[in-house]
């Protein structure tokens, strides 16, 4: 019989300060849509919340209706109910990974970890499609093709406004926690491999 | 015989040249190599100072940048302004009610800048009306006209708007004498001396509100009040008033108010007149005079009429009130950035005398008086000068201080300002200025802590400084480089009105409490239409209502019917934008003895309108608020008084009647 193997003591403390961080990032925007054009030098900001939207939400509303766009509002994503949610999950189940100190427990929350923030993603994708592709066609402009999707990441231009997405503190805190994972589970599978 | 008429030839040459080399050096000499690049700034880049412009008949305010002269707004005080509707929406039309009705137009001479332990804080700006007697204070934050305040037993308000160290009071002194308002003015004109008297306003300041009372007037001999300013530092408790017309003519001034060779410069310890009034004395007089005070909430004015105000003489006064002799008819009256040094210039005079707080002070200590004036004790002149500066130029008008322990004088009859030390009361430089100066304006110029980088002349007379524009020319202003002992002139701008008095101030102080839009969750305008749903024409009898809407680019409701002959509509047009520079406009077809309204986001503001004739009547949005603007338009239909013609308003809804659609459109041909 094998003698028990635990996680190094240093991967738990890792673990915790990750469950910290995020925890943080229900008080951040996790991504960001900033529009530039020539009338507004100082910029438009669309900031994505755990919770909410928020920034200049009913200036971009306004603007939208010209190309025939939906107007956002928080309360026609059910996301922003879950999400909190899922945070608080996460922020839980890395302190339980800490304490139980398990490397297939670690390498289960990596794998869910992964898993949603890809189904995120695809959500957040699918979100712009919808918006970008059910343009009102009695709108006063006829966007070429009917079509402008938002960009999920990246630049974007789009008649007189350029969109550039980004992820905002909380995506940053989320991207780097799923580094720091992704090391301690190559690191833990590797170093102690059982004989 | 040949030969001296090739003498005679060369020596005319000769003297051509020389008279032409003699002649005077015109501006473009006067402008030195870097000017340019002095006055430049960038497409982009900002002003480095605010400057607030007095704009004389014009009756408003125009605010200019530093160093560049362009031209950035023009606030409306006391004229009806048909640009953006003020004076002509239900709003703004109290702004304008005086205890004579409602008057259209002022006068607007001077501008002084409110302020803290002597410094400009940047919060407010107070305007005189000269013809109306009145005092208003405009909001630095929106640039709007918060406050009028009329000035009863007062007639030509132009002694004012001057402030004391905290903007304790804003004082105003009274250009005519006049019978006092509860007395009968029916008399003789040249009773004057018996009949008329002079009144200086004492108006306080609410510290936090900033919202203007009459606290008291000061009763004076009927002598004519020019100019003013308040002590600072050790003169902090007094107030310092340029006077003519000792004489008390009634008829030809010109020659009748010049005969002697001095008049006074009235010294006021407001600070005790202060304690006397608080202690009880003096004594209440009926009066009738408006107090117009615009809400930021409800963004609408309103005016009340006062019917009494707080007298005191000054010939009961024994300790309040003195005259100082001052050469020839002095107008204006400017203490330096010490406190200590007053400058009283004698339009007519050939020198510009400079009086000692302290002189003053010992003078009065000492009861070193030539006698009095109607019972005002006249200190000697002598007691009270600290020197004269020699030879300054012809028709020393106003002085500004560069805090540099300089004081620079405009000249208008030899057309020039110049440069002045106060303490050995030398000139330094002398400048021409194109032409015949008024008044001058150093940023923080007249008070504790000038910033002496610039001085700004406003100058009287155009003539060739600019393309020509028929007989009637704009005003002429130059700005100087006064950095440097020699002064340098660096630009030459038009203005608007005729600007008299001016302040400038670091951009700094003010640029970043600038408002950029009002709040529609703060919007307590009774007739506010918080929303597109919320809109709606409401009849009561022959009032209708229309509460109406604007954001880009429609108007809701934007097709109206039902409105017949007789009716008084009022348009409630509220801007639901929230974002910053997208004021909406708003015009009828042909709307008699009124203006356009000129919107801000988040704001209501109100159009009277009677039509004259039943029909259709179009209306548009006039201020281009984006690519769509053009189709934001609308129109009300007015039928005869007794037609059925239900009341209806939509917006989208209103379709037209298939039955008469075009061909063209049924093919639906692109």
């Amino acid at each position: 019989m094998q003698k028990k193997y635990f996680l190094p003591r240093y991967v738990s403390l890792l673990l915790i300060c990750c469950s910290l961080l995020i925890f943080a990032v229900l008080f951040f925007p996790f991504w960001h849509i900033e529009l530039q054009a020539p009338q507004y030098p100082e910029g438009l900001i669309l900031l994505i919340y755990a919770n909410k939207l928020s920034g200049d939400v009913d200036i971009i509303n306004g603007l939208n209706h010209y190309i025939g766009m939906k107007t956002l509002h928080t309360a026609d994503f059910y996301e922003f109910q879950v999400l909190p949610y899922c945070i608080i999950f996460f922020a839980v189940a890395f302190i339980i990974v800490a304490i139980v100190r398990k490397r297939k427990w670690l390498n289960i929350l990596f794998a869910v970890f992964i898993f949603f923030g890809v189904i995120s993603m695809i959500d957040f994708w699918k979100w712009n499609y919808n918006y970008g592709h059910h343009l009102n066609p009695n709108a006063p402009i006829i966007v070429p093709g009917m079509a402008y999707q938002p960009p999920i990441l990246g630049y974007k231009q789009l008649l007189n406004f350029g969109a550039y997405s980004m992820p905002d503190v909380g995506g940053w805190i989320f991207i780097s926690v799923g580094i720091i994972l992704l090391g301690l589970v190559l690191i833990s599978n590797r170093k102690n491999k059982p004989s | 015989m040949k030969s001296s008429l090739l003498r005679l030839c060369s020596l005319a040459v000769f003297l051509g040249a020389a008279a032409l080399g003699c002649k005077p050096k015109n501006t473009s000499d006067a402008i030195s190599g870097d000017a340019a690049s002095k006055v430049y700034v960038a497409p982009g880049k900002y002003d480095e100072f605010y400057n607030f412009v007095s704009g004389g008949f014009n009756g408003q305010m125009s605010v200019y940048g530093l160093p560049s002269g362009r031209l950035l707004k023009i606030v409306p005080i006391f004229s009806v302004f048909p640009e953006n509707g003020y004076g002509y929406s239900e709003e703004t039309k109290p702004m304008l009610n005086t205890s004579h009705g409602f008057v259209p137009w002022d006068d607007q001479h001077h501008l002084e800048l409110s302020q803290t332990e002597g410094k400009i804080d940047g919060r407010w700006i107070f305007a005189n009306a000269n013809n109306t007697p009145r005092i208003a204070r405009v909001d630095l934050t929106t640039f709007k006209t918060a406050e009028i305040l009329e000035l009863p037993n007062s007639a030509g308000n132009h002694s004012s708007p001057f402030i004391t160290e905290n903007t304790e009071y804003v004082v105003a002194g009274t250009r005519f004498a006049v019978p006092m308002d509860d007395q009968n003015g029916d008399v003789p004109i040249n009773t004057l001396r018996k009949n008329f008297k002079s009144s200086i306003s004492f108006i306080s300041v609410n510290k936090d509100s900033g919202t203007m009372s009459l606290a008291f007037q000061l009763r004076l001999p009927p002598i004519d009040f020019d100019l003013s300013h308040s002590g600072k530092g050790p003169s902090h408790d007094w107030f310092f008033f340029s006077t003519y017309n000792t004489e008390q003519a009634n008829t030809l001034l010109e020659v009748n108010a010049s005969q002697r060779d001095k008049d006074f410069i009235l010294a006021v310890n407001w600070k005790k007149l202060e304690a006397y009034v608080k202690s009880g004395k003096g004594r209440t007089e009926s009066a009738k005079y408006a107090h117009n005070i615009y809400n930021e909430q409800t963004h609408s004015a309103t005016s009340t009429i006062e019917n009494k105000v707080l007298a005191i003489d000054a010939q009961d006064l024994k300790d309040i009130c003195y005259y100082i002799p001052c050469p020839k008819s002095p107008h204006g009256c400017d203490v330096d950035p010490t406190g200590e040094y007053i400058v009283g210039s004698g339009k007519l005079a050939a020198l510009i005398p400079v009086f000692s707080f302290t002189k003053i002070q010992k003078a009065i200590a000492t009861k070193d008086f030539i006698g009095t004036y109607e019972g005002i004790p006249v200190i000697k002149y002598e007691s009270a000068l600290y020197g004269e500066v020699q030879k300054p130029g012809l028709g020393p008008l106003h002085t500004e201080f560069d805090g540099r322990g300089n004081a620079i004088t405009t000249m208008f009859v030899s057309s020039e300002i110049v440069k002045w030390n106060i303490k050995d009361l030398k000139v330094i430089d002398r400048k021409p200025t194109y032409y015949s100066p008024g008044h001058l304006s150093i940023p923080g110029g007249d008070t504790r802590s000038p910033n002496g980088k610039y001085v700004i002349v406003y100058n009287k007379i155009t003539k060739d400084r600019y393309l020509p524009t028929g007989p009637e020319l704009a005003q002429a202003a130059q700005l100087f480089d006064i950095t440097g002992d020699k002064m340098k002139l660096l630009l030459d701008f038009p203005t608007v009105g005729e600007p008299h008095y001016a302040q400038a101030v670091e951009a700094s102080l003010i640029k970043d409490k600038s408002v950029k839009f009002f709040k529609l969750e703060d919007n307590k305008h009774p007739y506010a239409t918080l929303g597109e749903k919320n809109a709606k024409v409401v009849r009561n009898g022959k009032r209708v209502d229309i509460y109406i809407t604007e954001i880009r680019s429609h108007f809701t409701p934007d097709n109206i019917e039902g409105i017949k002959m007789g009716d008084q509509v009022y348009w409630h047009m509220t801007n639901l934008e929230q974002d910053w520079d997208v004021p909406h406009g708003f015009a009828i077809k042909s709307a008699a003895n009124t203006a356009e309204l000129l919107v801000m986001p988040g704001e209501t503001q109100t159009l009277y309108w009677t039509p004259e004739k039943p029909g259709i009547y179009p209306f548009y949005c006039t201020d281009f608020c984006s690519a769509l603007h053009q189709e934001m338009q609308g129109y009300v239909r007015v039928s005869p008084e007794n037609s059925n013609t239900p009341l209806s308003f939509s917006t989208g809804t209103n379709l037209p009647d298939s039955a008469n659609t075009p061909q063209y459109l049924k093919e639906n041909l692109n």
